[in-house]
C-alpha cells in the first residue's frame, strides 16, 4: 500500500505552517490601507504576492479579506488583478464579506479603460455567492452591449457563471435570447464562441424541464447555424474551431451534395499542426459518411496520413492521445492499415501503455501478406527487458495464430519460445499452446512433443500449470509419461496453493484414467481423496462428483468426462459491438482512451450537452443488439469452462468478412479482400474453395446451377446480390428505423437445417456464402435471432432482414426490409431459398 | 472545458492552482500525485497521461519535470487538453524566458495573470502569446539561464557552436533587455528526431524522420516572412503506396510522407515554388511537423558482439561508427545495453587514447552504459567489455541480452536534407536588417540495433 503521500514531501521554507504570518500581513495590510504614499502601490505588491502564495500553497488567508478589500482602492492594474483573484477565490466562504467587494467591483464595471471593465464584470461573476446575484444582471447587460469584444467575451462568460450560480436569474433577464442575437451578429469571433459553449450548456440543461429550450438547442444545429459557422471557421481561433466542429458532428445534412460541401470545406483541418483539431475534423467525416461505404472508406484513407504525423510529432502524451484513436479505427477497420504495419512497431523507449497499443494494433492488421514480418518482430520483444510487454507480445503471437494465417510457420515459433528457458516466456506460451490446440487439434503431436519435455516443476504460474496440466491430460495418449507426471503433481497436493490448478488437476487425472486406466488408477484414487477432503468447496464439489458418477456408472462418467470435442472455432470476443459502437459514436473523447463508452465512468449530470449516442441508445433496434450480443457472449462462456472471460478472443475472421464494420476496398486492395474472402468461402464450404473464385460462385449458385437444391424449393428469381456488401451496424440501425417493414412471414426450416442450428454462427457462414450477411446474432437453442443484410449487385440498395429462428418448432419468422420496395418479394425468395440450404450443402 | 488547472513539483508541491469551476473536490491534487507516484506497485510502469479516479478525469503533460496538470468531469477531447496543457506550458515559457520550478515560483503572480486569460470558466479563451499580451500587465523576474536546466529543443544549440547567442533562445518576448533595446532577430530551427531499427545482420528493418521547422521570433511590428525549403520537395498523398523502405530514389528529391503547417502559415505559393509565408506571431512555435520514411543514411552504425568465453565469462565488443562528414561533431552520445540477468561483474577496456568516455555496468537493471563527449565524423570507436556470470548460461547469449540503443545529438545536420533555402523578412527600411539564425539538428529518437 502507498504510503501517504505528505510523507513524501520535504518540508520547504517557502510553506510556513503557522498562523503568526497571517497575523503579521494582516497588520502591515491595515496599515497600507489609508496609505497615499508615493511607492506605497510597490509595497502592497509585494504584500499581496505573499497572500496569493500562501493561498496557492492551501494556507487559510481568507481572514485578510477585510484588509484586502480595504487595500484595493487603487489604479494599479497588477494590484487590482491579484486582489480580484483573492477575491474569487475566498467569497463563497464568506458571503457576507463579499458583499463588501460588491460596491468596488460595480464601480470597476464602468471604469473607462475596457480591461479594468472586463476584469471586474469577471471577478463579479466569479463570486459564486447566490444572494448576490441581484448585483449582476445590471453589469451583465450593459457587458454585454459594451463597445469593447474583450468586455463582450468576458460578459457572455459571466451570463453562464450566473446561470450556475442562478438559473432562475438568469433566464428571466432573458440572457439566453441576448446571447443567441451576439452569436449570430457578434463581430468578434471568440464573442461567438464563448456565446455557443455557453447557450450548449444552458439549453442542455434546460431541456429536460422546458420544451422551448430543447427546441432551441435543436436550432443550434439546425442549417442556418451551421453553415454561418463553418463559413467563417477560419476567423476561430483553434480551440474554438474544435468547438464549432463537434456542433458540426450533430448536424445532419439533407443530402450528399452538402455532405460532399462540408467535407470539401473542411478538407484542409486535416493539415492543422493542433491534434485536437484534426480530431474534431475526423469526427465530422466520419460521421457524415456513416452511411456512405465507398466515401467513408475514402475516408479512412484520408486521415491516415495526418494521424501517423500527429503520432510522430508533438509530446508523448499528445502522441498517446492520437494513437489511441488510430488504435480504435484499427480495430474496426484493420485491413485499412494492414500496409502501415510498421508504424506499430514499438520502440524501445517507448512507455508501456503506448506499446499496448502497438501490440493490439500489430495483432489486428496481421493477414496474409503481413503475417511473417510481424511476428518477426513480436517474437523480438518476447525477449524485451519489459517482462509485462514481453508477455504481451507472446500473446499477440498467439492470437494471430488463432487468426489462422500461416498456422504452420507460427506454431514452430511458439515452440521455440517453450525452449527459450525463460520462466515466463513459457508459461505464456503453454497457454496459448493449449488454445491454440483447442482450435487445431490437428497440431497436436507436434506441439505434443514439445510440451511434453517441460518439467512441470519449472513451470510455477498458475495459469501455465493449469494450461499443461490440461495438455497432459486431453493427450495422455500421446504422452508416454502423463500419468506419471500427473501422479507425481497428485502427491505434492498440498503444496499447490491455487484451486484453479486443483481443479485441472482433478480432470486430467480423470481423463488420463479412461485413456489409460491401469497406470492412472493409483493416482485417481488420491487424488479423489485429497480432492474430497479439499478445503477449497469448488475442488471439494468437483471431486466428490466425479467420485459419485464413478461409482454410478463408469461408461456415464467417461461420456461425461471424456466426451469427443469439437475444434472451438470462435473464442468469445471480451467487448460486444454494441460497445464497440458506442465509443466509435464517442470519437474525440475520453472513451476511446479509456476503451469504454462515457455512461461507464461519467456521472449523469456530467454528460455532454447533445450526446449523440443518447439518441442512437434510444432506437429499438439498439436495444435489439443490447438483447442479442450478451446472450451470445454467455453461451461461448458456458459452452468452455477452461477459458476464463479475459482470454476469450473472437477469431477475427468472422468479423473481417465483408459485414459489420467493413469499409469496401478500392481498387489498389481489392487483391487482398479477395485473398481474404477466398479463405472464408475455403472455410464455410470446402468443396468449393480453390477451383472457383467466390464472385463467380455467387452467381452461379444464385442461378440455381452450383449447388443441388432441395425439390421443395421454388426456383429463385433473377435478382444479383453483392458478394462483398457492406454495411456499419450504425447504418443498419438508421434503415432499419427508417424503412417500413416490406414483408413479414412464416418459413419453416427443413430438419437438416435444424439439426446443423447448434450455434448462430452456422448459419452466419451459410448465409455468407448466399450473399447475405450478418451483422449480429445471438440467442441459445431453441431461440436464436439473426440481423442480416444484402446488397443489390452493383447498386447501393439494402435488404434488411430480422429473422427469429425456433428449432423446436421449426419455423422461422422473418421481417424485410428494403430500399427498394418493388424487389422486396424477390428478395424474400431467394432468402427462403438460401435458408431451405442450410444444413444440406 | 476543464474544472481545474494545477502545477505540481516533482515532489508534488502545489506551484500554481486555478480551481475555474469548482466542479472537482479541493483534494485533486493530492489524489493525482498520489496516483501518479504509485500507479503500479513495483513502480516500473509509468501513468498513463489520461486516467480517472472516482469520476474525475485528470489529464497530465510533463515539461522540465513539472507536472502540468488539468481535471474535468465530462467527457472532453483528450488531445484538446494535452494540447492545452502543453500551449499554456509554452505560453509560459514565452513569457518567462526560462521554463524552471524556480522561475513559476519566482512569478506565479503573472503565471495567475495569463491563466485567467487563457481560460475563462474551464473554456479556451485564447493561447496566443501576442494577444495575451495586451491582457497582462505583470512584468517577468528573470531567472539566471545559465544556472539552470536549459529547457526545448532550441537549447541544444547551446552546447558545442561559439556562433549562436545562448541566451537569446531564453529571453522572454516581453522582458526589455538591459539598455532597453530589443535585439531584432528570428530564429528557425530544423529538428529531426530519427528512429532506425537495425536488424542482428545489420539491415535497416525500419526508419523514420520526425521533424519540426520551429520558429521564434523576436521582430518588431510583425513583419512578413518568406521561408523557401528545397524545390524538389514532394509530399507523398494518396496513401499506402509509399511506405516501403528500401525505395532506392537515392539522390535528389525529399520526399515527405505527410506533413501539417501552423495555423499562421499560408500556403498559396507552395505548389509552386515550395515557400511558405507567414506573419509569425510572438514567441516560439512549430512552422510545420513534418514525417518521412524515405531512405536516408544512417549517421551511424552499429556492430555488437556478444560470445562466451570459457566458464561464467562473455564478452561484449560495441563498434560505433560516425558516418557523416568529418566537419560536423556529434555530441552527448550515450550507447546503452542489456546484459544477461546472471551477470555479477563487467570490466570494460576503452581504446587507447580515449577521451571524455565513460562506462558504467548498472547493477540494479543490468544494463552497460558508455557514454562519449562528442564523435567526430568518419570516425570509430569501440568499447570492449568482460563480463563475469553468477550462473552457466544454457541459452544462446544474444537471446539474453542486447538490443543496443543509442541516443546522440548532431547540430548543424540533417539527414531528411531538407532545408531552408532562404529566409525573407518583408523589408521595412532599407537599413532593417535583422538577425536570422537558420539552425539544424538531429537528434535520436529510437536509434536500436538488434544483436
Amino acid at each position: 500500500m502507498a504510503p501517504p503521500a505528505q510523507s513524501q514531501r520535504s518540508p520547504s521554507p517557502s510553506q510556513p505552517s503557522g498562523k503568526s504570518e497571517v497575523s503579521d500581513l494582516k497588520l502591515q495590510l491595515r496599515q497600507l490601507a489609508g496609505s497615499r504614499a508615493p511607492g506605497v502601490d510597490d509595497s502592497k505588491r509585494e504584500l499581496f504576492k505573499k497572500v496569493i502564495s500562501y493561498m496557492t500553497i492551501g494556507i487559510d488567508v481568507s481572514s485578510l479579506f477585510g484588509e484586502m478589500v480595504m487595500c484595493s482602492a487603487t489604479s494599479d492594474i497588477v494590484l487590482k488583478k491579484m486582489c480580484y483573484l483573492y477575491v474569487g477565490n475566498y467569497a463563497k466562504v464568506n458571503p457576507d464579506l463579499a458583499l463588501l467587494t460588491i460596491n468596488f467591483l460595480q464601480r470597476d464595471c464602468r471604469d473607462e479603460d475596457p480591461m479594468i471593465r472586463g476584469l471586474a464584470l469577471r471577478s463579479l461573476c466569479s463570486l459564486r455567492v447566490a444572494n448576490l446575484v441581484e448585483y449582476l444582471v445590471g453589469p451583465l447587460g450593459s457587458g454585454l452591449k459594451d463597445s469593447n469584444s474583450y468586455v463582450r467575451m468576458v460578459a457572455v462568460m459571466g451570463v453562464l457563471k450566473l446561470y450556475h450560480i442562478s438559473a432562475s436569474t438568469c433566464i428571466d433577464a432573458d440572457f439566453p435570447s441576448i446571447l443567441k442575437h451576439l452569436m449570430l451578429h457578434d463581430s468578434d469571433t471568440q464573442v461567438v464562441a464563448n456565446c455557443l459553449s455557453a447557450l450548449q450548456e444552458i439549453w442542455s440543461a434546460e431541456a429536460s424541464t422546458s420544451e422551448e429550450a430543447s427546441r432551441e438547442r435543436e436550432a443550434l444545429i439546425s442549417k442556418p447555424v451551421i453553415y454561418y459557422l463553418l463559413n467563417r471557421i477560419k476567423e476561430f481561433s483553434e480551440w474554438a474551431q474544435c468547438l464549432v466542429l463537434e456542433l458540426v458532428t450533430k448536424y445532419v445534412p439533407s443530402d450528399s451534395s452538402e455532405i460532399f460541401d462540408i467535407m470539401n470545406l473542411l478538407e484542409d483541418r486535416l493539415q492543422h499542426a493542433n491534434g485536437a483539431v484534426v480530431l474534431a475534423t475526423i469526427r465530422v467525416f466520419l460521421q457524415l459518411t456513416l452511411s456512405m461505404t465507398d466515401v467513408h472508406q475514402q475516408v479512412y484513407e484520408r486521415i491516415k496520413a495526418p494521424l501517423l504525423t500527429l503520432v510522430s510529432s508533438g509530446s508523448p502524451e499528445q502522441s498517446y492521445a492520437v494513437l489511441s484513436h488510430l488504435h480504435l479505427l484499427v480495430m474496426r477497420a484493420p485491413y485499412v492499415f494492414s500496409s502501415d504495419y510498421k508504424h506499430f512497431y514499438c520502440q524501445y523507449n517507448e512507455p508501456s501503455y503506448v506499446k499496448r497499443l502497438k501490440l493490439e494494433m500489430l495483432t489486428a492488421v496481421a493477414n496474409e501478406s503481413n503475417t511473417y514480418e510481424i511476428v518477426t518482430e513480436l517474437c523480438e520483444y518476447a525477449a524485451n527487458v519489459d517482462i509485462p510487454i514481453a508477455r504481451e507480445s507472446i500473446r499477440a503471437v498467439g492470437k494471430i495464430a488463432l487468426q489462422q494465417y500461416d498456422v504452420n510457420a507460427i506454431v514452430d515459433r511458439l515452440l521455440q519460445f517453450l525452449e527459450m528457458e525463460k520462466d515466463y516466456v513459457t508459461a505464456e506460451a503453454l497457454v496459448l499452446v493449449k488454445d491454440l490446440l483447442r482450435k487445431y487439434p490437428q497440431w497436436s503431436h507436434d506441439c505434443i512433443a514439445v510440451v511434453g519435455n517441460i518439467s512441470s516443476k519449472n513451470v510455477q504460474e498458475p495459469k501455465a500449470k493449469a494450461a499443461l496440466i490440461w495438455m497432459l491430460g486431453e493427450y495422455s495418449q500421446d504422452m508416454q509419461d502423463a500419468p506419471y507426471v500427473l501422479e507425481s503433481l497428485v502427491e505434492n497436493w498440498d503444496e499447490e496453493h491455487s484451486a484453479e490448478v486443483r481443479l485441472h488437476l482433478l480432470t486430467a487425472v480423470m481423463r488420463c484414467f479412461f485413456k489409460r486406466p491401469p497406470e492412472t488408477q493409483s493416482a485417481l484414487g488420491a487424488a479423489l481423496a485429497a480432492g474430497i477432503a479439499d478445503f477449497h468447496q469448488d475442488v471439494h464439489d468437483r471431486a466428490l462428483f466425479y467420485y459419485r458418477i464413478l461409482r454410478y456408472n463408469v461408461s456415464v462418467a467417461e461420456r461425461v468426462v471424456n466426451p469427443p470435442k469439437q475444434a472451438v472455432s470462435v473464442f468469445a470476443d471480451t467487448q460486444s459491438s454494441e460497445i464497440k459502437d458506442r465509443i466509435f459514436d464517442e470519437f474525440n473523447s475520453l472513451s476511446v482512451l479509456y476503451q469504454k463508452p462515457s455512461y461507464m465512468f461519467t456521472d449523469k449530470e456530467h454528460r455532454v450537452p447533445l450526446e449523440f449516442a443518447d439518441e442512437l441508445g434510444n432506437l429499438s433496434i439498439g436495444e435489439a443488439a443490447n438483447n442479442v450480443v450478451p446472450t451470445q457472449m454467455v453461451e461461448e462462456n458456458d459452452k468452455d469452462l477452461l477459458l476464463t472471460t479475459s482470454e476469450k478472443e473472437e477469431t477475427k475472421g468472422s468479423r473481417n468478412n465483408g459485414s459489420a464494420y467493413t469499409v469496401p476496398y478500392d481498387g489498389s486492395s481489392t487483391s487482398v479482400f479477395a485473398s481474404q474472402a477466398q479463405v472464408e468461402s475455403a472455410v464455410s464450404n470446402p468443396t468449393l474453395a480453390g477451383h472457383s473464385p467466390q464472385a463467380s460462385f455467387a452467381i452461379d449458385d444464385l442461378l440455381g446451377l452450383g449447388i443441388p437444391a432441395t425439390p421443395a424449393v421454388p426456383s429463385p428469381p433473377q435478382l444479383k446480390l453483392n458478394t462483398k456488401a457492406a454495411l456499419d451496424p450504425s447504418t443498419f440501425q438508421q434503415k432499419w428505423r427508417q424503412l417500413p417493414v416490406a414483408l413479414s412471414q412464416e418459413i419453416s426450416v427443413n430438419p437438416q437445417g435444424v439439426a446443423a442450428l447448434t450455434a448462430p454462427q452456422a448459419l452466419l457462414r451459410h448465409m455468407q456464402s448466399h450473399s447475405i450477411h450478418c451483422i449480429a446474432s445471438g440467442g441459445q437453442s431453441p431461440n436464436f435471432k439473426f440481423l442480416f443484410f444484402a446488397q443489390k449487385f452493383e447498386e447501393s440498395s439494402n435488404y434488411l432482414v430480422e429473422c427469429v429462428i425456433n428449432t423446436s418448432s421449426a419455423k422461422a419468422q422473418v421481417k424485410i426490409k428494403a430500399d427498394d420496395q418493388n424487389t422486396s418479394q424477390d428478395f424474400s425468395t431467394l432468402f427462403e431459398s438460401a435458408l431451405s440450404k442450410f444444413g444440406t450443402s | 472545458m476543464i474544472s481545474q488547472f494545477f502545477v505540481l513539483s516533482q515532489r508534488g508541491d502545489n506551484i500554481v492552482f486555478r480551481d475555474y469551476r469548482g466542479e472537482v473536490a479541493k483534494g485533486s491534487a493530492e489524489i493525482f500525485f498520489r496516483k501518479v507516484k504509485f500507479w503500479k506497485e513495483d513502480g516500473q510502469e509509468e501513468a498513463p497521461p489520461v486516467f480517472n479516479v472516482d469520476g474525475v478525469n485528470y489529464f497530465h503533460v510533463k515539461v522540465v519535470g513539472l507536472l502540468f496538470v488539468a481535471t474535468t468531469r465530462v467527457n472532453v477531447s483528450p488531445s484538446l487538453v494535452l494540447e492545452l496543457l502543453q500551449r499554456i506550458a509554452r505560453v509560459i515559457k514565452d513569457y518567462l524566458g526560462v521554463l524552471s520550478e524556480d522561475s513559476l515560483r519566482k512569478n506565479f503572480v503573472l503565471v495567475y495573470e495569463l491563466l485567467d486569460e487563457v481560460i475563462d470558466f474551464g473554456y479556451v479563451q485564447t493561447t496566443s502569446t501576442e494577444v495575451l499580451k495586451s491582457y497582462v500587465f505583470n512584468e517577468p523576474i528573470v531567472v539566471d539561464a545559465a544556472r539552470l536546466q536549459p529547457l526545448g529543443p532550441a537549447a541544444i544549440f547551446m552546447q558545442g557552436t561559439k556562433r549562436m547567442p545562448g541566451t537569446a533562445v531564453t529571453k522572454s518576448v516581453v522582458a526589455n533587455e538591459p539598455g532597453g533595446r530589443k535585439r531584432e532577430e528570428i530564429f528557425v530551427d530544423i529538428i529531426e528526431k530519427i528512429s532506425v531499427t537495425f536488424s542482428s545482420s545489420g539491415y535497416i528493418l525500419t526508419s523514420e524522420i520526425d521533424g519540426t521547422i520551429q520558429m521564434k521570433s523576436y521582430l518588431s511590428g510583425n513583419p512578413e516572412i518568406r521561408l523557401a525549403l528545397n524545390e524538389d520537395l514532394s509530399i507523398g498523398r494518396g496513401g499506402g503506396t509509399i511506405y516501403d523502405y528500401r525505395s532506392s530514389s537515392g539522390s535528389g528529391a525529399v520526399i515527405l510522407d505527410d506533413c501539417n503547417f501552423h495555423e499562421s502559415v499560408r500556403l498559396d505559393s507552395f505548389d509552386m515554388d515550395r515557400t511558405l509565408s507567414l506573419v509569425p506571431p510572438d514567441g516560439e512555435f512549430p512552422v510545420m511537423n513534418y514525417r518521412m520514411t524515405q531512405e536516408f543514411k544512417p549517421p551511424f552504425r552499429i556492430n555488437c558482439l556478444i560470445e562466451e568465453a570459457g566458464q561464467l565469462k562473455a564478452e561484449v565488443i560495441i563498434k560505433v561508427r560516425a558516418e557523416f562528414p568529418s566537419n560536423i561533431t556529434a555530441n552527448t552520445i550515450a550507447v546503452q545495453m542489456p546484459l544477461p540477468k546472471y551477470t555479477t561483474r563487467a570490466s570494460f577496456e576503452l581504446e587507447p587514447g580515449a577521451v571524455g568516455q565513460r562506462t558504467d555496468f548498472k547493477e540494479a537493471n543490468k544494463k552497460l552504459e558508455w557514454g562519449l563527449k562528442k564523435i567526430v565524423g568518419g570516425s570509430e570507436h569501440t568499447l570492449r567489455a568482460k563480463l563475469t556470470f553468477s550462473q552457466e548460461s544454457h541459452a544462446n547469449l544474444t537471446k539474453e541480452a542486447g538490443p543496443v540503443s543509442m541516443t546522440f545529438t548532431i547540430p548543424m545536420y540533417n539527414v531528411s536534407r531538407l532545408q531552408v533555402k532562404y529566409l525573407q523578412i518583408a523589408k521595412k527600411s532599407s537599413s532593417y536588417n535583422p538577425y536570422r539564425w537558420v539552425r539544424y539538428v538531429t537528434q535520436a529518437n529510437s536509434y536500436v540495433a538488434r544483436i
